[in-house]
């Protein structure tokens, strides 16, 4: 998921009877499945907590159009240039989407995107791994989105009422992502030559645990997640997230006729469940912590867009200042 | 030159210029001046892609070679590109980048709507429905040059270097050669009079609301895409744009 | 720095009868925002007519401007899932 680590500020559950009378009916109205909206009550942990995992949602989107835009001068096709660059431009949507659902509970954009380029904010760690060929770009719809749907999917009950009808319109635009990314890898692994078949093996290889690490810490490891489920912003735990994911990816993974790096991996007929082998989080607090491959060219990639953009959005301000002013003295 | 190789080289002029462009556009993915932007940037690349594609199509069969769309775009080499000039010049700084756009624009705009109304029936309607979105994108980089042109100071002599520096390649814009008047006879393409005039019309416009100097006409023109001589940068963007299919020459679909 | 105000976005889809709040875009004045309110809200031709509104004012998009406003979306079906056909056996995606 595209929010990982949210830090609730949170160190245990309330009763209903510790809290305040506003912050019962506030959970009350949680507990009834009535959504929170902008102008309601609400604790200021629940406005932090969201802000913080509403903005790590928004910059995820937008960090994660870069190592698709790596790609994106090289389609191979006329179809594949433009299924990529639409999808590549709804994830600049979402973006945009969430944080016009944030900038709801009183937090400024400029603000958050700054704290993002000063190394402040967290976003998805996947978007740190670098894309190396072109069945990435089938790979990363295919396994990322994919990932990101299945979180964003229970995300559409959350609590708070502009996140939710965000994450509705999202949902929506997003299951053209994953299956243009699928598509991309089996026209491959139908057709292809021996060297696409590999490209695809490849790019599933170094996606595969990157794309898992996506759903975050397991559980017990996952402190923050209790405070956040009572509040309904967050709907299901990491580790159910991840095993629905796998559950639901490997007959797609075997249908290409691709294998997964986990030895572990096998059905389980008691479960009802694929198990599969332990994630690296070493490397899942790395690359959390900035030490990912990709961290410091995708964070100037994006601190250099708006900064150098800054004389344009200035301009824009500047001009529309002198037209209303000539407006005013027209009148 | 038959009339039919007349109208082949007519429509890659039209293909390759839209393709081209749409292709620096892309360059800028993730790395526009503000967040709004990325998304009309894009949408301005998938026009001028999907309009690429129909010219690209129509070329195809005329030529009739065994060569689609597809190979049309990604196996060619420079010389037998016949995009504008203008359209691969560098995205430099997005002042550059406005200005290509909007001198483009208007160019296509005026374009399009003649041959919406053209004699041949399959350009006619690609044209009809380009121009829609043609009319999008100039009301958009003409706003952008006012933004900019009337903006800030820093704004301004950037907008202003700008058209200086793309002044050289607006000529060839308006310059009609063999082709061109040999269309414009045959009731398919603009009259090259009225394109030049309705070109400087609105440039002039929009320079003088957005308080710019444009070039003189009579000023020296870099010319030679149409026929396939290019710059420098066209080379280095196919590179990267023919990549795959170029380095996996024994792939058939991807 | 001055940066780019908030607006609010309207958009009155095809089968919709009202207007309805979509989200929100910033921009420069009000034509930006209407450019910036078609880009993000309309890109699946969703809409037939938007409104923005900053602070307390209504700008509603001119009925001569659909043609280029809205027409052109429409031919991109590479934007809707139904357009990847995939076969049966991979269910659902
Ligand atoms: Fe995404
Ligand atoms: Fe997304
Ligand atoms: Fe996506």
């Amino acid at each position: 998921m595209y929010a990982q680590m949210v830090d609730t500020g949170t160190k245990r559950l309330k009763t209903l009877e510790e809290m305040s009378p506003e912050e019962r009916d506030f959970q009350e109205k949680i507990d009834a499945e009535t959504k929170i909206e902008a102008k309601n009550w609400m604790p200021d942990a629940y406005r932090k907590t969201l802000v913080r995992q509403i903005s790590q949602h928004a910059h995820s989107e937008i960090v994660g159009m870069l190592p698709e835009g790596n790609w994106v001068t090289r389609a191979p096709t006329l179809k594949r240039k433009l299924q990529l660059m639409a999808k590549i431009q709804d994830e600049a949507g979402h973006g945009l989407y969430l944080y016009s659902a944030m900038e709801t509970l009183g937090a400024d954009r400029d603000e958050e995107i700054q704290k993002l380029h000063d190394g402040k904010a967290k976003y998805s760690s996947i978007f740190n791994y670098p894309t190396l060929n072109w069945a990435d770009m089938g790979a990363v719809g295919w396994l990322v989105d994919g990932a990101a749907i299945v979180n964003q999917v229970v995300l559409q009950r959350t609590s708070y009422g502009p996140y939710s009808r965000a994450m509705v319109r999202i949902c929506k635009e997003e299951s053209f992502h994953q299956r243009q990314g699928y598509q991309i890898l089996l026209d491959m692994m139908r057709e292809g030559t021996q060297e696409q078949k590999d490209m695809v093996q490849d790019a599933i290889n170094r996606l595969w645990w990157p794309a898992l690490m996506m759903f975050g810490p397991h559980d017990d490891e996952s402190p923050n997640s209790q405070q956040s489920m009572v509040w309904k912003i967050k709907r299901k735990s990491n580790d159910e997230l991840r095993q629905m994911f796998i559950d639901q990816t490997i007959p797609q993974l075997e249908f290409l006729g691709c294998t997964v790096p986990d030895p572990d991996l096998k059905w389980n007929e008691e479960r009802g469940h694929y198990d599969f082998g332990e994630i690296n989080w070493k490397e899942f607090y790395d690359v959390l912590k900035g030490n990912g491959p990709c961290n410091h060219e995708r964070i100037s990639t994006r601190r250099k867009a708006i900064d150098e953009g800054a004389w344009v959005r200035e301009a824009a301000v500047a001009y529309a200042a002198k037209q209303k002013q000539r407006a005013a003295k027209a009148a | 030159m038959t009339q039919q190789e007349a109208l082949q080289e007519y429509l890659l002029r039209m293909a390759d210029s839209g393709m081209i462009l749409a292709q620096r556009l892309s360059e800028l993915v993730g790395k526009a001046p503000a967040l709004e932007e990325e998304l009309a940037s894009s949408n301005v690349a998938l026009d001028l892609i999907g309009q690429a594609r129909n010219w690209y199509e129509y070329a195809a069969e005329l030529i009739d070679d065994g060569r689609d769309a597809d190979k049309l775009v990604f196996l060619r080499d420079a010389h037998d590109y016949r995009n504008l000039l203008m359209v691969e010049q560098p995205n430099d700084d997005y002042a550059v980048t406005m200005a290509r756009q909007f001198f483009f624009d208007v160019w296509h705009y005026f374009t399009l709507k003649a041959l919406s109304n053209s004699k041949d029936e399959r350009i006619a309607t690609i044209a009809a429905k380009a121009v829609k979105e043609a009319t999008y994108h100039l009301r958009r980089s003409s706003e952008w040059v006012k933004r900019m042109g009337d903006g800030t100071e820093e704004s301004h002599r950037r907008i202003q270097d700008a058209f200086n520096l793309l002044w050289r390649f607006t000529g060839e814009l308006i310059t009609p050669d063999d082709i061109d008047h040999a269309m414009f006879e045959a009731g398919i393409g603009p009259d090259p009079q009225q394109l030049k005039q309705d070109w400087f019309g609105m440039v002039r416009e929009v320079a003088a609301q957005a308080t710019l100097a444009v070039g003189e006409e009579d000023a020296w023109m870099y010319m030679g895409g149409k026929t396939g001589e290019h710059t420098e940068h066209l080379g280095h963007i196919l590179a990267v744009m023919q990549f795959l299919p170029r380095a996996y020459p024994d792939a058939t679909t991807w | 720095m001055s940066e780019w105000v908030l607006y609010e976005v309207f958009v009155r889809s095809k089968h919709g009868l009202n207007h309805k709040h979509v989200g929100s875009v910033h921009a420069a004045d009000n034509e930006m925002a209407m450019e910036n309110a078609r880009e993000l809200y309309t890109r699946r031709s969703e809409g037939v007519s938007i409104w923005v509104v900053p602070s307390a004012t209504i700008t509603a998009s001119a009925s001569d401007e659909k043609e280029a406003l809205f027409d052109p979306s429409e031919d991109k079906v590479y934007r809707h899932a139904s357009f990847y056909k995939l076969p049966d056996e991979v269910g659902h995606m």
